[in-house]
């Protein structure tokens, strides 16, 4: 039996219905309105490093040591250099450090002392850079006497170290436990297996935590204060104080002359595009070389 | 009829001692001995990383003791920084950080919930990866191009428009007065802000892809709106896990240095006008440290640094705790 009233209540809109769906409209705007909000300024920063900065790189830059104040032209070569230096530096002590850790973590961890080194390694994860600097000073620097290449260097490999550890634990961990035990089934003793089968298997993922670590101290000036220094010279001796990009960005940036400023925007725009670089060549090398499939 | 059963049983639990007594022939001599030196090595890796953090602490407890035995808990409660006159207090840098913070936190909190509501609540699936992606692009930033950025177009933006515009309007409150300078504790506390979002939203993006489907269909299914949805069915229970979210960006923002020291104005005074300059205990570090003559100076700095290691440890802790207990314990869900 159609009643028609009760069919009329159900279409028509109560007021309360109405400000309820206002209210969700509305929230649907602010939610909009925080994007936009939030994209802004990381449009704002890259169209302005790129509009500052394309019309300050120039050959001179790239390939001039820094000019004293009130001489025009100069340039941050030094400092490319001394950057790429120092993060060299910091692989090389920070990379199988943290892989061994990473997998000792993964196939020995699975117990309260491994819990203790992955908490561990969390921890260091969330310590300010600018204590690490201080750190690598007392050890480095007051040992030497002197600022040092060096000093960088150890600095940015225990900021490298947990990121590293922490992502290749999770990649071999991905590994299937069967390959693992194909392997021990075939005779093969378990340190082999863990190099030419997990950690190999696991590769693409292992190269991406390090590239990731990379570019996170890749940009990173705090630690660098007080430790390689900074210098306007050439300098590839890991004992003495050296340039590094963000080192000169900042001094530039900071400084009152307009060459310097513009300066400091090409060698921000210098800083990005070789972490940029740096990160997307070694992906493209281990997915086409390693893993065609991967 | 279970004759047959427990027979079996013993048959496979008599097995592994068998197959214990097959492995040396298996493997060989030569894979024991790389083994063991293999696990050695490896487990020298584990341990630098726990004689890292050893390190760090025991640097830091050490060299900070001639400032500890000259002024004690009152190095915390001291407003002077004299370095000619040797007589240090850390209040001022203190209360820089913890403002600056708090301020970043204040502006970062409801744009990145925002954002990670909209991304995936919202928004059409097409675009919920390039979003995310972008938000991250903020993250990969270094901190000293932030602050060149700040230097150049955030603080003349902020001292020709917005801080006239808060002194107008807000002036009243104390907290908008002076001379907008543009280099202020505000500018830090929005280029900081800027600096956590990408933190914040992408572990409270994650938070909220783990709250279950069905509190969301229960939600709908009862008539709510689709706000209605997402505050009852969503961000109630996702409550812990954002808590967490925004605990961890408040330890960047506690530890950040670069960006900070590059608009703040590194002046060691307390004022409650936001327009004014001031000084954070990182930003201190970043400029006096390498400059530091005299062993109380160094030390004072030094401590500076243990306070701030120590701070943002506990934070960092809590924060993971949080998040934790949301994308893998129980407790969230049997509350919700």
């Amino acid at each position: 039996m159609p009643d028609p009233t009760q069919t009329s209540a159900l279409h028509t809109v109560p007021p309360i219905a109405l400000r309820r769906r206002i209210t969700d409209h509305v929230m649907t705007g602010v939610a909009v309105l925080t994007v936009i909000l939030v994209l802004a300024p990381l449009f704002a920063i890259f169209a302005y490093l790129v509009y500052r900065g394309v019309g300050s790189i120039n050959w001179a830059f790239l390939t001039q040591t820094p000019k004293p104040v009130g001489e025009a032209g100069g340039g941050m070569a030094n400092a490319i250099v001394g950057s790429a230096f120092i993060l060299a530096l910091a692989s090389i002590l920070g990379v199988p450090v943290g892989v061994g850790a990473g997998i000792y973590l993964a196939e020995y961890g699975r117990n309260r002392f491994g819990d203790v080194i992955r908490f561990t390694a969390d921890v260091l994860n969330g310590v300010p850079s600018i204590v690490i600097g201080i750190v690598a000073y007392a050890i480095v620097v007051l040992t030497q006497k002197h600022f040092s290449a060096l000093a960088g260097g150890v600095a940015l490999a225990i900021m490298m170290i947990p990121t590293i550890t922490r992502t290749t634990e999770e990649m071999l961990l991905l590994v299937p436990q069967a390959l693992r035990e194909a392997a021990y089934g075939l005779g093969i003793p378990r340190w082999r297996t863990t190099l030419s089968i997990t950690l190999r298997t696991a590769t693409s993922g292992v190269i991406t935590g390090i590239m990731l670590a990379f570019a996170r101290v890749a940009g990173e000036t705090a630690p660098l204060l007080f430790t390689a220094f900074g210098n306007q010279f050439w300098n590839l001796r890991a004992d003495q104080p050296t340039a590094a990009l963000p080192l000169q960005i900042f001094n530039y940036a900071i400084s009152p002359y307009d060459e310097w400023h513009r300066q400091a925007w090409a060698g921000a725009l210098v800083l990005i595009i070789l972490i940029v670089t740096a990160v997307s060549a070694v992906r493209f090398a281990v997915r086409r070389g390693t893993f065609g499939a991967a | 009829m279970p004759a047959p059963q427990p027979v079996e049983a013993t048959k496979v639990s008599n097995l592994p001692p068998a197959g214990r007594r097959a492995e040396p022939f298996l493997r060989g001599s030569r894979g024991e001995t790389g083994d063991r030196v293999f696990k050695v090595a490896m487990l020298l890796c584990g341990l630098a990383v726990l004689a890292t953090l050893v390190l760090i602490v025991s640097e830091l407890v050490l060299r900070s003791g001639p400032s500890w035995h000259a002024f004690g808990f009152k190095f915390f409660a001291g407003h002077d920084w004299d370095p000619v006159n040797e007589h240090f207090g850390a209040m001022p840098f203190v209360y820089g950080t913890l403002v600056s913070s708090l301020l970043a936190l204040l502006i970062a909190v409801p744009l990145s919930i925002g954002v990670a509501v909209f991304t995936t609540e919202m928004c059409p699936k097409a675009l919920r990866g390039p979003l995310s992606f972008f938000v991250e692009l903020l993250a990969a930033i270094p901190s000293v191009v932030y602050g060149l950025w700040a230097i150049f177009i955030l603080v003349p933006i902020l001292s020709n428009y917005v801080e006239p515009f808060l002194a107008r309007t807000l002036g009243w409150t104390g907290f908008f007065e002076g001379p907008p300078y543009g280099i202020s504790m505000l500018a830090a506390g929005i280029i900081l802000a800027i600096m956590i979002i990408p933190i914040i939203s992408s572990i409270t993006r994650e938070v909220l892809m783990v709250v279950p489907q069905h509190q969301r269909e229960a939600a709908l299914a009862l008539g709510a709106t689709r706000w209605e949805m997402i505050r009852v069915g969503v961000l109630r229970n996702a409550r812990a896990g954002i808590m967490g979210g925004i605990i961890l960006g408040l330890g960047r923002a506690l530890g950040e240095t670069m960006a900070v020291t590059m608009v703040i104005g590194n002046r060691p005074e307390i004022a409650k006008s936001l327009f004014a300059p001031g000084y954070t205990m990182a930003s201190v570090l970043a400029n006096e440290f390498s400059e530091a003559t005299g062993d109380v100076y160094l030390s004072a700095l030094i401590e500076i640094g243990l306070a701030l290691f120590l701070v943002t440890i506990v934070v960092n802790a809590l924060a993971r705790l949080l998040v934790w207990t949301v994308t893998r314990g129980q407790p969230s869900r049997a509350n919700a």
